[in-house]
Order: structure tokens, then sequence, then C-alpha cells
């Protein structure tokens, strides 16, 4: 394994930096150093942002010195990790039908593939959740099959329904707010990823797997009401 | 006993902040907080309030606040805004004791494009996620996620009224001079060449009127890139400095996502953060590279300036109808120089 490079955001950001592409031996060693240095629990290191390919470490540098967090970086790298936070495998309710999947029809287009195909497709493979990021509870889920694979849309689309299930860019994600977008719609869930009154206020951690789980209309229905009360309606079990 | 201030008019984008909803930018939780962090902490200080409690921040806009129940004093901290209590004006830095008699109004002034008023009390404002900073985008914090309108009221639990009753604030490390913005290169500076980035730290930039609290936009000659301008993204620090494919500046401010696909050729150090919240639409501004250990020093030096005691100041002829301090210019229209143009 090649050793991170270090590189400054300022004077109290560092990027330690595993990779420049999505992957996931690269991730894992990104959420491995954020174990590493939480098991550490430096003063001064105010809060890390793990990405797909990198490890941003917010840090005072009046309490924690640049040097001091670069060896806290190499010591944390050295150590096996102890505390490693346990790995859950999602199962989340997905409708795709046309009513809530508005871009099911034009991905099938652009992939010569049938809608039926698509969702089999879809919801037959098993996603990692790389990051979050744009928007509170926006999760990157990485692991889209390649006949999946389709570039962003040209121009954005006017804003869609929250917990949408989105494509695009070789990654899938689940919405969590109404807001425009270049992704592809292609269906939506009544779980919440992000529920501010819920505990957990984020359904799923970095590292865990998630797949999609085809549900109709009225199940869609039924589980939504649920949802809406609080409940937390996604099935959660150990990943292998 | 309480206190209430309640809203008569306001700009767009005044809002409620505090030192930044911190902790959950791993699940793409904006952080908030105020756009300039010195001037916001030094209201805070003038009424005896630790540096990151709940404060208004107050844009170009202006607002005007009626004061309901009692009295309680405020700081007024952040460029050179126009303060009017009652019959007296004054100019920010200052301290203000209010009553239901004087109201609040404050404009915009001489200089500054973000003006912070930090009272002398517990604002009485539900916590999201562990803070109260707005976030409008993603309609978090303050008042329901969304900027002071008419009608709306804060309480005031615990008001103070503080002595003096009226002074300015001698606070010299507000006066930050009008030199370059001070950056750090990187962390992708290696998508660009060296006369690039020298061409960027030039400048000239003109703060284009379409900034706002995510980002100050800069007009310019493009900077192009030698690598492409998509990354698979990574973490945003405030102060950011993306270059996205129209080669034209972006720095990513307080209302920032915490993670972006552009390549960031610098990042604004945080002493010089607020010096460039302040610059306004129109302003020219350029900049200079330092390495982190001056970026430190300058740090610790602003920690050190902002641990002493608050000295208050009096003013020049407080007593005097506004009218007239108007009409003869001692308030108003004296620049405290230019920030950071």
């Amino acid at each position: 394994m090649t050793a991170p490079r270090l590189l400054d955001a300022g004077e109290a950001a560092l990027v330690v930096e595993f990779g420049t592409e999505v992957d996931a031996a690269v991730n894992a060693r990104v959420l491995a150093l954020d174990a590493g240095l939480a098991a550490l629990a430096l003063p001064g290191v105010r809060e890390t942002v793990p990405t797909y390919r990198s490890l941003m470490i917010h840090y005072d540098p009046l309490v924690l010195t640049r040097a001091a967090l670069i060896d806290a970086i190499r010591q944390a790298q050295s150590a096996p990790v102890k505390t490693q936070a346990p790995v859950w495998l999602w199962t989340i309710p997905c409708c795709y039908d046309p009513a809530m999947a508005e871009d099911l029809g034009e991905v099938a287009a652009m992939t010569g593939l049938t809608c039926e195909q698509v969702v089999a497709l879809h919801a037959g493979a098993t996603y990692r959740v790389y990051m979050y990021g744009f928007a509170p509870g926006f999760c990157y889920l990485g692991g889209v099959p390649k006949e999946l694979i389709v570039s962003r849309r040209a121009t954005p689309r006017p804003p869609h329904p929250p917990n949408t299930i989105l494509l695009g860019g070789g990654l899938t994600l689940v919405t969590t707010f109404a807001m425009p977008t270049g992704w592809w719609i292609l269906g939506r869930t009544p779980e919440r990823m992000f529920a501010p009154k819920r505990d957990p206020v984020f359904l799923v951690g970095l590292g865990d797997a998630l797949r999609f789980e085809p549900v109709d209309v009225a199940a869609f229905a039924a589980l939504e009401m649920r949802a809406a009360g609080g409940d937390i309606v996604a099935k959660r079990e150990r990943a292998q | 006993m309480s206190v209430v201030l309640r809203v008569i008019a306001a700009g767009p984008g005044v809002t409620l902040q505090d030192g930044g909803r911190w902790g959950y930018l791993r699940y793409g939780v904006t952080a908030a907080g105020p756009m300039d962090p010195l001037a916001f902490a030094t209201a805070n200080r003038a009424v005896g309030r630790g540096h990151d409690a709940p404060a208004i921040e107050v844009s170009l806009g202006g607002v005007e606040l009626a004061v309901e129940g009692g009295e309680v004093s405020v700081g007024v901290v952040g460029g050179s805004f126009r303060v009017v209590a009652g019959d007296r004006e004054f100019r920010s830095p200052a301290i203000v004791r209010l009553t239901p008699h004087s109201g609040l109004t404050i404009r915009a002034g001489a200089a500054g494009a973000w003006c912070y008023v930090a009272v002398a009390g517990d604002l009485a404002v539900a916590a999201t996620l562990g803070s109260v900073a707005t976030h409008m985008r993603s309609g978090i914090g303050g008042l329901q996620g969304r900027a002071f309108a008419p009608g709306d009221r804060i309480a005031v639990t615990s008001p103070q009224a503080l002595a003096p009753a009226f002074g300015g604030i001698a606070a010299p490390w507000l006066d930050r001079g009008s030199g370059p913005i001070r950056v750090v290169l990187g962390p992708q500076d290696d998508y660009f060449s060296d006369d690039q980035i020298d061409r960027f730290l030039l400048g000239p930039w003109t703060l284009s009127s379409r900034s706002d609290r995510m980002a100050y936009l800069l007009d310019g000659t493009p900077i192009t890139h030698t690598k492409g301008f998509n990354i698979v993204s990574d973490g945003v620090a405030m102060g950011a400095i993306q270059i996205p494919g129209s080669g034209k500046p972006m720095v990513l401010m307080a209302d920032r996502q915490p993670t972006g696909g552009y390549p960031k050729i610098a990042n604004v150090i945080g002493v010089d953060l607020g010096r460039l919240a302040q610059v306004r639409p129109g302003d020219r501004l350029s900049f200079q590279a330092v390495n982190v250990e001056e970026a430190v020093r300058l740090r610790r030096d602003e920690a050190a300036a902002l641990a002493l005691p608050i000295v208050f100041e009096p003013l020049a002829r407080p007593d005097l109808p506004s009218e007239f301090l108007l009409a003869t210019n001692l308030v108003g229209g004296v620049s405290a120089g230019d920030d950071g143009s």
C-alpha cells in the first residue's frame, strides 16, 4: 500500500488522500484511519470528514500542531484498529412504479434495456455506503451494475420529492430534500435516511452495505404511513 | 423576566447564527455559523457572552426590531453599519441599550457586508443537532430554518441592561487593513500551472453580486486547468477556493457544502475569512500566498487580541439627534477603511 498524500486545506484542515478514484479498498482505508483517529481522541481535532478517497481533518492549530497531527496519523495507521464500527446490511424498500420513477423509461432507452431489466439490475445489486454529502443525509452508494452506468443529465431537472432514488455517474443515492438534480429518478422509498427528530437521526453508517427491495404502490403507501409516524421501515442485519 | 425582540422589517438574508453546527459534516450537514467569525465573537464578548453564543447576522438589507417588555443591551459589531435606537444614531461597533421606546434599526453604512447583533440575555430558540445556526438551503436552525420576516418574535430570557448604556467598542483587531486576502495554496494546486497560480493571486478579481453565504463568486480573467476540472469529491473547509469549469474562482463560505467536486487552488487563511466576508459586491481584491506557519502565527495573534478585556469608549456626541449628526457628517459618512479590496 502506498503512503497517503498529506494536503493542507488552509492552516486548520488537513486532507489525507489515499487515492483519486471511487474505490472500495481506498474508501476502507479512509474509514480505518477515521476510526483510528477517533480512538486516539486527540484534543484539537474538531471534526473529521470521510469521503470516497480521502479524510479531511478539521483541527485547531493553536491546540494541535500540524506536526503533532501528522504524528498521530502515522500512529493511527500503524496500530491495528481495535474498535471497528459494526457494519450492517440494510434492505431499503423502493417503489419502482412509473408514478414514482419518472425517468425509468429514459434510463431504459439509454441503456438499451427494458424497464423491468433496469429494475431487476438496480434491485439485484448490493451497494456500499461511500459517503454522505451535498445535503443532510444524502448518501452516495457505489456498486452500480455496469449496465446501469449512465452519465448525468445535460441540464438539471426541477425539484422532485424527498426520499427519491437517483442514478447517475456510476452511483446511486437516496435524497432527503426536494432539490433540482442532474441525476435520473429511478424510484422512491418510504424510508427516511435523515430524520432530525428520530434516534438515529442518520440511518446508515459509512461502509455499510445496502440493497433495494421492490415494493408496489400499495405496500409503499402502508410503509409511508409508518415511516411518517417515526418508524424505521428498512431492515437491518449483520453484513457478512 | 423576559424581553421580546419583534421583527418589524428585515432585508433578505438576516438570520440567527451561532458558532456553527459542528459534528455532522460527515453526514452532509453544513456547519453554517457567522460569515465574519471575528466580528461575531467580538459582538458576543461586548455583552459578556461566549464567542459562539447565538446572535443575529444582519445583511446589507438591514433590519428593524421592536423591543417589548423591558430593557436589554446589545453589541452591534461588523463593518461600519448605521445603528439607530430612538433618537440616537451610532456606527458599529457599538454597545446600545434598547428600550421599548427606542427599538433598533440597522442599515448598511460606509463599509462592510455583515453586522452582528449580540444580545445580553438568552435567546429562547430551540437547537437542531446541537445548534441554532440557520442554514436556509436545508431549512435547518434559527427561525424555522429561514431568514427573519416581519412579525417574527424572539424571546430573550434573563435580559441584562449593561453599563455603559451606550458606547463605542474599542476593537482594533477589527481594523484588518486592505491588503491582499492571504491564502495557503492547495489542496489541488497541482491542477494548475505556476503561471496560472500567479495570475490567480494577482487578479484583480471583482466580487460578483450573485455572491451569498454559500459562495463568494469572483469575476475576472478566467484561470485554466492543466488536468481538467473534475475531481472525485473530497472535503471542503471554509474559505476553500474552487476553480470550476468557467475558470472563475468561487470562495466557499459559511453555508458551503461539507464536500465538493472541483479543484481547490487555495484556501483563505483563518484570520482573513471575516475580512473577505466584509467585501462588498463590486469591490476588487487580490490574493497573497503564505505558508501554514505564518497563518498559524496570525491566528495566534488574533486569539490573543480577542482575549483582551473589551474597552468601551464614549461616543462623540451621543445625545444629539441623528438628523443633526447626519447633517454635520459626524457619523455614517466616515469610512473605517477599505476592507480587503
